[in-house]
């Protein structure tokens, strides 16, 4: 009888250890998710903040570049380049023929030209001399510098040949490559070459959308929740506010896309693909969001305030102006920066409102056609090169590294701004 | 132009708040009592200049472009132009006149294209004029009015109280234009497509619909067996059900931990970093499922000998569940600390140990709050877009083997809407039909939700 007992109790001491242990492994992955999360990505993502660039001697022939003797600024500026990058590329190799040539031509970046060219506008003396001269490398180099591209495919199935693979290795024998921090990922717009795209037209179209969605945001969600915390009557069209707020705020983001198109665009006219109507339509989104937080700051003052102020003669919208309000201000600031950061981070309805256009340029107005951080990670996910791989998560630590400072900004002026009550 | 003018009146709006509180120390200075502080008198004066400007402006807004059109058409009337020809006359009227005008140019546009430009110049100066004196004389009259027992106090309120109610209403104003845009597309979409047809069709195939020229007049039998919505509506449920299996439990269980057993410190660090998985945009997510969780899914297929798509619903689906773990732990997590102690005292004085209370007395009385946020969760999963387009396939199979690809309303509606549209086109619309249902699925899903909680909450507070 009693070993009955006993054994009953150890069998109820081993289920509640083993419900214990649930609930910890539940945390446990929960946590482990996560972790494996954000090691993906840094560890995809770190590589892109380097780019590779080839040294590359070249000979500033004036003959070639159809210069005259002592060339002023425009004539510089209208000289014909691609024949002496053409050359200086083909000279990495002196046996190379035609279709080799071309080989080597496409181990940089199309824009070597350019990158030629901008020396020898710096330095004009530079004319009939030899200079050794950085060019971006091509996304696959850069790739292959970086370790991330499977050399030991058979030739076909990769985008680099074997011929570009050992002038390569040649040139980092000679340490001609050099790997130095990517300046134009921060300053450079999208474009169609990994090497050369950058996150500045989506970052600004970025900061843009969300200037336009605190500025109809905020102020009519910290009113709205003025009106209904200390001045609305209590009956059913109050009520009905409250519940059309509360769902708006469980409304899928995708419908507010919908709304976008449907009433911005296609009624109001409104430009496509800008952040003006990506910022309204946000705006719409995180409306519910601020006015919850507003409320909630709100009803945490203690109503002793307000009876003291009424109680020294002041009417209600002075006690509620004077006193409430900005004792609410920190609870709603907080509030309305995490409804921010939620709109930093949306795609869905700013893919519906056309912000998804392919921009080779950075915006410098609301009214420009600009994408958006998040969009941008879409953008690049979806296309098939190589290089955009460590792009995308590269631009995702950029996100995720503005959300965390949002976040943690909206923490910092709730405790020490926050007034505790008790 | 305008802005100069709004410019300009916010300062005419700063000054007569200046002149409106000055009267309001000369009358005290004569020893008058006043009937409100000084600084009313000011906001008195403000509100008179900003209200007749505001009522101008959007009166000009409203009126002034159907004016000038009249006007411009007037020329072209009694010669027998359609009206779809009389707008295109002035469209290209006012491309002419902003010189973004490609095509042929002829005599009769380039003068209405002047006479445009002249019409607006003489609008926009009598705007400003009329503006301007509707503004110098409501002040002036309102100044003339403040004495040292006018009230000013009251209506300044009233304004203010109008103010905020009208802001209240923006709320409304959003659920008005959701159900706008979507409704009228929507039932363009069903006089064309009949309603049987989209809830009962097993064939979604949107992309037949654009295979059309534009001149064909639209022809239903065309339609026929393309926009069966069935496998959608079931891909949408399907992948939501594979991420509940993986957010309820881990959710819950992670919930009660944190609840009943954790430590304050455990419970400190551990909630927040399990929210951060819900601040994590879901473009990221998607990108995960697309890049990690699929290869990594179809790999481990291979090993077993199971054929497993890359882009599988359980890649989505369980890259979905991760995210939406936060939201019930931690709402199941503050419905069960609002359950009273006095349910656990009781039920550990009969001698039950702490799991047996969790599951036979706690349990039971968190359960709607639970379901609540059970159902807000499956509400989330239904309308997540991006993680779908992102890991989940395009082409809406009608399937319910996990391993294969499905897709959802969200995903069509991006891949339908993604690029140009044209409206009026039965594949647009579509995708609005598709945004309705969502719309109404997710809007029942939240009702109930938040009445299971808030009834939930109203009995334990």
């Amino acid at each position: 009888m009693n070993k009955n007992k006993e054994q009953l109790l150890n069998k109820r001491y081993k289920a509640e250890q083993r419900f214990r242990l649930y609930g910890l492994s539940a945390i446990f992955m929960a946590l482990l998710f996560l972790t494996i999360f954000i090691f993906k990505i840094f560890s995809t993502g770190y590589s892109a903040f380097q780019k590779t660039w080839l040294i590359v001697p070249v000979t500033f022939d004036a003959e070639l570049m159809m210069l005259d003797q002592n060339p002023s600024k425009e004539d510089l500026q209208d000289a014909d380049y691609y024949d002496i990058a053409l050359k200086s590329m083909a000279d990495l190799d002196p046996n190379a023929n035609e279709d080799q040539e071309n080989e080597l031509k496409r181990m940089v970046s199309y824009f070597f030209e350019k990158e030629i060219k901008n020396e020898l506008l710096n330095d004009p003396y530079l004319i009939g001399k030899t200079k050794e001269v950085y060019l971006t490398a091509s996304d696959d180099l850069d790739q292959v510098f970086k370790g991330n591209y499977p050399r030991d495919l058979p030739e076909d199935q990769r985008r680099v040949s074997d011929y570009q693979l050992k002038i390569f290795d040649q040139l980092v024998a000679n340490g001609k490559v050099e790997s130095k921090f990517n300046i134009s990922f921060f300053t450079n717009a999208d474009s169609r070459e990994a090497e050369l795209a950058g996150i500045a037209s989506s970052f600004m179209g970025s900061i843009f959308s969300i200037l336009v969605c605190l500025m109809i945001a905020f102020p009519v969600a910290v009113l709205a929740a003025i009106y209904l915390e200390e001045f609305a009557p209590k009956n059913r069209f109050t009520d009905f506010i409250e519940v059309n707020i509360n769902n708006l705020a469980a409304v899928p983001s995708i419908v507010f896309g919908l709304l976008g198109l449907g009433v911005l665009l296609a009624i109001f006219q409104l430009p496509r693909s800008t952040p003006l109507v990506g910022g309204i339509t946000l705006s719409l989104m995180t409306l519910p969001t601020i006015i919850i937080a507003a409320r909630a700051s709100l009803k945490a003052v203690p109503p002793s305030i307000r009876e003291a102020a009424l109680a020294m003669g002041a009417s209600r919208m002075q006690t509620t102006m004077h006193h409430t309000v900005p004792l609410s201000m920190p609870g709603t600031l907080s509030g309305t920066i995490i409804g921010l950061a939620q709109a930093l981070g949306e795609t869905a309805p700013l893919i519906l409102i056309g912000m998804v256009a392919f921009v080779n340029t950075i915006p410098g107005s609301p009214m420009d056609p600009a994408a958006s951080l998040p969009v941008q990670i879409y953008i690049w996910a979806e296309s098939a090169e190589r290089g955009f791989v460590e792009k995308v998560s590269a631009c995702i630590m950029v996100l995720l590294g503005f959300l965390i400072m949002m976040n943690l900004f909206a923490q910092i002026i709730r405790h020490k701004f926050e007034k505790k009550w008790s | 132009m305008n802005l100069i003018l709004f410019t300009f009146i916010v300062l005419l709006g700063f000054t007569s708040y200046y002149f409106g509180r000055k009267k309001a120390y000369t009358i005290q200075s004569t020893k008058k009592r006043l009937t409100a502080l000084p600084q009313f008198y000011g906001y008195y004066l403000a509100i008179w200049c900003a209200i007749p400007a505001f009522i101008i402006f959007s009166l000009w807004a409203i009126f002034e472009p159907t004016i000038v059109k009249l006007l411009i058409l007037s020329d072209y009337s009694n010669q027998g132009y359609l009206d779809d020809e009389l707008n295109l006359i002035y469209e290209k009227t006012k491309a002419l006149s902003r010189g973004q005008f490609t095509g042929e140019i002829t005599p009769f546009i380039e003068a209405s294209a002047e006479k445009y430009l002249s019409l607006r110049s003489i609008a926009q100066s009598s705007k400003v004029v009329i503006v301007l004196s509707a503004i110098i004389s409501s002040v002036a009259y309102a100044y003339k009015r403040i004495s040292s027992n006018s009230r000013t106090r009251e209506p300044v309120e009233k304004f203010l109280n109008a103010v905020l109610f009208t802001a209240s209403l923006a709320a409304i104003l959003t659920t008005v234009g959701i159900v706008f845009s979507l409704i009228f597309q929507t039932i363009d979409f069903f006089k064309v497509i009949p309603l049987f047809d989209f809830v009962f069709g097993t064939h979604w195939y949107p992309a037949k619909a654009f295979v059309r020229d534009s001149s064909e007049a639209l022809d239903p039998t065309m339609y026929s067996d393309t926009f069966g919505a069935v496998p959608i509506f079931a891909g949408t449920f399907f992948i939501a059900f594979i991420a509940m299996c993986v957010a309820i439990p881990i959710g819950l269980m992670s919930g009660i931990y944190l609840a009943e057993y954790a430590s304050t410190k455990v419970r400190q660090y551990a909630k927040p970093l399990i929210e951060i998985l819900a601040g994590i945009p879901t473009v990221v997510y998607g990108f995960f499922a697309a890049l990690t969780v699929g290869p990594f899914l179809k790999e481990l297929g291979t090993l077993m000998g199971l054929e497993v798509s890359a882009e599988s619903a359980l890649a989505a689906g369980g890259v979905m569940g991760i995210m939406i773990i936060p939201f019930i732990s931690s709402l199941s997590d503050d419905v069960i600390t609002s359950v009273p102690q006095s349910l656990r005292d009781g039920s550990y004085a009969m001698g039950a140990t702490k799991s047996e209370t969790i599951k036979r007395v706690i349990f039971p009385a968190a359960l709607p709050g639970i379901v609540g946020s059970i159902l807000l969760g499956v509400s989330r999963a239904i309308g997540e877009t991006m993680i779908v387009v992102m890991a989940s396939g395009l082409a809406a199979n009608l399937t319910l083997n996990p391993l294969e690809s499905t897709s959802t309303i969200t995903a069509q509606i991006v891949v339908i809407l993604i690029g140009d549209q044209a409206f009026g086109d039965p594949k647009t619309q579509a995708a609005f039909a598709l945004g309705m249902s969502l719309f109404l699925v997710t809007l029942c899903l939240n009702i109930v939700a938040l009445r299971v909680v808030k009834k939930y909450r109203e009995k334990y507070e």
